[in-house]
């Protein structure tokens, strides 16, 4: 299979045109030629890193500070889908579950895996691992459902002394989190995982 | 020297490099590449004035939704009344200040500078004129920020949190909600049909 690359071409990855090698824009779109995006592993690792490290006081920090007449609760991000299935909104807990703790726990797993089966040349069907960046760009933008969640019930539960829900901390940290995964999706060049298929026949 | 020429006939998937000879797909056809099967070039008839049509029907609905009452609750005789102002601002108090400026953008101001920007893009394009200036960085624009329109997103958000607050309160839902979520279904539509290599070819032929 030949690629713009070893064809000796630059190709632009938004627009798709080929150029030659000494070309610096594209000129249908305007973006910047690049071989391969520059540095794309070490970006993706160290936005990674950060997202990481904002997903720690995510979990540990409260999410929603709740008060009533009665009582004063603070609930973390486990203890939140806790609560829910003690209701018996299964359901929901489920959404939540899955948006708060499986997809970001699932996306640092894929893209860790992902930045050393490239760096270290695993060997590995190539499709796969593209499929899997693709799902991990798709999904990785829908763990942002839980800080939504905490936006619209802290706007709508504000009855003075009855009941009154507040943002905690730990929305802010997992908003960081979010973005941070995101940007390490993005920076992570999909045509690196490519090449591999080209050494590995 | 540097050439600033594309090289004619020759086109590489912009996910995995793959070369492809120039590749034409007629009407109403979608071409894959070879070999990551993403799509490179979809083109429909009517697309673009489809595409227009819808950015714009979207910019309309986001005004509504901003504009009219989101939800209403209701305990004990003490009602709260929101809109989708007040869901931004919620983050308002102190420290999380800067989150409520980032729930502004997500689900308002990002997907309106959106459909504002293909609106922009394409509005020439659809009464044959050339394109207007800056309308390459425009569309480059609306395509780097397609990640970061969470509205899909927001709205299953609010979902969720009625659940939660269900057992607890009554809820009346307002004319935004639904304007909310009309524009859910608008802008599926939207990123649906818009086959971006047509637009781009589109804006090339436009300059010349």
């Amino acid at each position: 299979m030949t690629t713009a690359h070893t064809a000796g071409f630059v190709a632009c990855d938004r627009c798709g045109l080929v150029y030659a090698q000494d070309c610096a824009d594209c000129t249908r779109c305007g973006s910047a030629l690049q071989t391969r995006a520059p540095l794309s592993l070490q970006r993706t690792m160290a936005w990674l890193m950060a997202g990481l490290i904002a997903y720690l006081p995510a979990n540990i920090y409260p999410m929603l500070l709740t008060s009533t007449l009665l009582e004063r609760q603070e609930s973390t991000i486990l203890g939140g889908v806790v609560d829910l299935v003690h209701h018996g909104s299964f359901g929901v807990a489920f959404i939540v579950f899955a948006a708060s703790v499986v997809i970001p726990v699932g996306k640092f797993l894929a893209l860790f895996y992902l930045v050393f089966a490239v760096r270290r040349h695993w060997a590995m069907n190539s499709h796969q691992r593209h499929v899997m960046l693709e799902i991990v760009e798709f999904i990785g933008r829908w763990s942002m459902i839980d800080v939504f969640v905490v936006a619209i019930l802290s706007a709508l539960v504000q009855l003075d002394t009855v009941a009154t829900i507040n943002p905690g901390v730990a929305a802010v940290s997992f908003a960081l989190s979010v973005v941070f995964t995101m940007l390490a999706a993005q920076s992570l060049d999909p045509r690196l995982i490519w090449d591999e298929a080209e050494a590995t026949p | 020297m540097i050439r600033d020429i594309s090289e004619q006939g020759l086109f590489a998937c912009p996910r995995c490099d793959l070369l492809h000879v120039d590749p034409e797909a007629g009407e109403n056809c979608t071409v894959r590449c070879a070999r990551c099967h993403a799509v490179l070039l979809a083109p429909r008839t009517g697309a673009l004035t489809q595409v227009f049509v819808l950015a714009v029907t979207a910019l309309i609905l986001m005004v509504a939704a901003v504009w009219f009452p989101f939800l209403d609750l209701r305990v004990a005789g003490l009602t709260n009344k929101t809109s989708l102002l007040d869901a931004i601002f919620a983050f308002s108090s102190g420290t999380l200040l800067p989150l409520s400026f980032a729930v502004a953008a997500l689900i308002v101001l990002i997907p309106a500078l959106r459909f504002a920007a293909v609106a922009y893009t394409l509005w020439p394009l659809l009464r044959d004129r050339p394109p207007f200036r800056h309308a390459r960085a425009m569309f480059r624009l609306a395509e780097v920020l397609r990640p970061w329109a969470m509205a899909e997103i927001f709205i299953v958000g609010v979902a969720v949190a009625l659940v939660k607050v269900a057992g607890l309160a009554s809820i009346s839902i307002g004319p935004a909600f639904w304007a909310f979520c009309a524009l859910v279904v608008v802008a599926a539509l939207h990123d649906n049909y818009m086959c971006r290599w047509t637009i781009w070819k589109s804006l090339e032929q436009g300059r010349t």
